[in-house]
């Protein structure tokens, strides 16, 4: 499974990763190495096998509905890149 | 008599029980160590030497430290990078994390403080937690103290270096594909991943939440034994925690190994391994069938697909947990644009290296649209077959030996062009991460001037097991008690 250069630009997209025009140069053949090696795992037959999610088996953890203090709008803000009073400060979601 | 900042923790007990030291002429210790080693070995991201000292200083006024069952009171530690720490920068070694300052304790160094523990600073890592040297480390790369132009192993690199440097008298690391048992390895000192949900993940920063798990990094098996009773327990915040009742571990420690059944899986002595490390686990199993253990030849045939499925998994889940870094609650922010998605693109373009940017891209496509079913899937189809040969074969022996790592430390610079190249050396770790299963890596020999590391691996919470068998074998060798010129 070879990746080429638009594959690795729709990837980038998918993920919001920015990409460099060095990055599409060795990104392609580095990727498709590790491709190369899941690969392996077709060889092996998994045709009536259930998949594994969680190594240990725990049930749906359930809890008593009772209300706990939240983090104070200090705390929650505090590490916010760009703040505006008790609000994180975000670029134009909606466009005209 | 030793330096204070060689000691074990066992070793402190006494010594600060009787008043003989105190937690401060102990964390002093560790802290004049780092400020003659550090510039060397590089094994930590920030030290916290007042905090340390004052925590120290209230360790030697409470009376902690004549309750036995406080045996960390006043001891100080390295605490890995990617656990929160309440107002102390936790980086995970990543330009997107550079400023972050969490606003809670991870639950494991809750439980540490509440212990009396002492915090000297944060161990430097692989970028998120993401490889097997520190190499990816954004800021700089950690050195293994036997020789300072090899890398320490990782990706918790920064906790085994301190630990075999005597910078710090234990650590805790996390482990996802072996992150703790192979720094531990190259750096001659004791790792332990933990079963899967013995050990809360409460404020570990996410890499991949189906596999990771913290676990302790120290100079004897008893310390190990002794960390694991602090952080080990049943935690609500964190949904897969296991809800368990923790023994007292060093009470498995009973130096007697006579009629335990070992199993020695073929599939883990194949080639690609270093002579040294096959010469140093012929001899270290042969030490263990002194003690009277049996050792048999298991097989366990799907061994070889383990690295494809740990990887497969591990980078899908690390592509879902990574997408929250967007730059609008915390960490890095790209400003100059007033294009929301520009800024995200950008945001994780520059705040994320080479490496993290590899993994996040390679598990969105395994999990993208066509894909999934033949990747991620399969993967976990995969994780099923190799958890039901783990239990098979469980069913008939009390814990498996294998080496930790093909190979001893290497050197820096030495692996960095092909990432297949570097994932080749998680062979024997990732498994027990796949399963779930407790696995540990001691000193077994040195291999060119340089420590060898042997696993156990159990089954499911048998870490009492594990730790008895370790210890047996420490107690009838001296691998352990080595530690590097500096």
């Amino acid at each position: 499974m070879a990746l080429g250069r638009e594959e690795v630009q729709d990837i980038a997209a998918l993920c919001r990763i920015g990409m460099t025009d060095e990055d599409l140069n060795v990104m392609p053949e580095q990727l498709s190495h590790v491709l190369e090696m899941f690969q392996t795992l077709q060889e092996l037959d998994t045709e009536n096998v259930a998949p594994t999610g969680h190594s240990v088996s725990v049930d749906t953890v359930m809890r008593a509905d009772e209300s706990h203090p939240s983090a104070s709008p200090e705390n929650v803000l505090a590490n916010a890149p760009q703040r505006d009073g008790d609000l994180f400060r975000v670029k134009v979601v909606l466009e005209e | 008599m030793t330096d204070l900042y060689d000691l074990t923790i066992d070793e402190t007990r006494d010594l600060l029980k009787n008043g003989e030291i105190s937690s401060t002429e102990l964390t002093r210790s560790c802290l004049e160590r780092i400020g003659s080693v550090e510039e060397r070995v590089k094994a930590f991201v920030t030290v916290t030497g007042e905090a340390a000292l004052e925590q120290a200083r209230r360790s030697n006024c409470g009376t902690l430290s004549s309750d036995p069952s406080m045996p960390l009171n006043g001891v100080p530690m390295q605490i890995k990078d990617i656990m929160c720490t309440r107002g102390i920068p936790t980086t995970c070694s990543s330009r997107m994390l550079e400023d972050f300052v969490p606003i809670y304790d991870a639950t494991a160094v809750e439980r540490l403080y509440s212990q009396g523990a002492v915090l000297l600073g944060k161990g430097n890592m692989d970028e998120f937690a993401m490889g097997s040297s520190t190499e990816n480390s954004a800021f700089f790369p950690s050195r293994n103290p036997w020789d300072l132009d090899r890398v320490p192993g990782g990706s918790s690199g920064g906790g085994a270096a301190a630990v075999a440097a005597g910078e710090a008298i234990y650590a805790l690391g996390s482990d996802t594909g072996g992150s703790v048992r192979q720094p531990a390895s190259f750096c001659g000192v004791v790792g332990m991943k933990p079963t899967y949900g013995l050990v809360s993940r409460f404020g570990l920063i996410a890499y991949a939440s189906s596999l990771d798990q913290i676990g302790p990094i120290t100079r004897d098996v008893t310390d190990c034994s002794l960390v694991l009773n602090a952080i080990a327990g049943h935690d609500p915040r964190d949904s897969n925690s296991i809800p368990h009742h923790v023994p007292d571990y060093t009470s498995a420690l009973t130096g007697d190994i006579a009629g335990l059944r070992i199993g020695v899986p073929k599939e883990y002595f194949v080639e690609g391994m270093d002579d040294g490390v096959r010469e140093a686990l012929r001899k270290a199993t042969s030490v263990l069938e002194g003690l009277g253990a049996t050792l048999e030849e298991v097989s366990l045939p799907s061994t070889p697909y383990a690295l494809a499925c740990y990887y497969i998994l591990a980078l899908s889940e690390s592509s879902a947990n990574l997408a929250r870094y967007d730059g609008v609650k915390y960490g890095f922010s790209y400003r100059d644009t007033d294009n929301m998605w520009e800024a995200m693109e950008k945001t994780r373009q520059y705040g994320f290296g080479a490496e993290v940017k590899r993994r996040i891209m390679l598990g969105t496509y395994a999990l993208s649209a066509g894909y999934y079913d033949a990747y991620y899937l399969k993967a976990q189809k995969v994780r099923t077959l190799i958890r039901r040969e783990f239990e098979e074969v469980m069913g008939s022996y009390d814990a498996l030996v294998t080496p930790t790592a093909p190979t001893v430390a290497f050197r820096l610079g030495e692996k960095t062009e092909d990432p297949v190249q570097i994932y080749l050396g998680d062979v024997y770790t990732v498994p027990a991460n796949v399963a779930g299963l407790p696995a540990i890596s001691i000193p077994c020999g040195m291999s060119d001037g340089l420590p060898v590391g042997m696993q156990l691996i159990g089954s499911h919470l048998s870490e009492g097991a594990l730790l008895r068998i370790a210890h047996a074998y420490e107690q009838a060798t001296d691998w352990h008690s080595m530690r590097p010129q500096l």
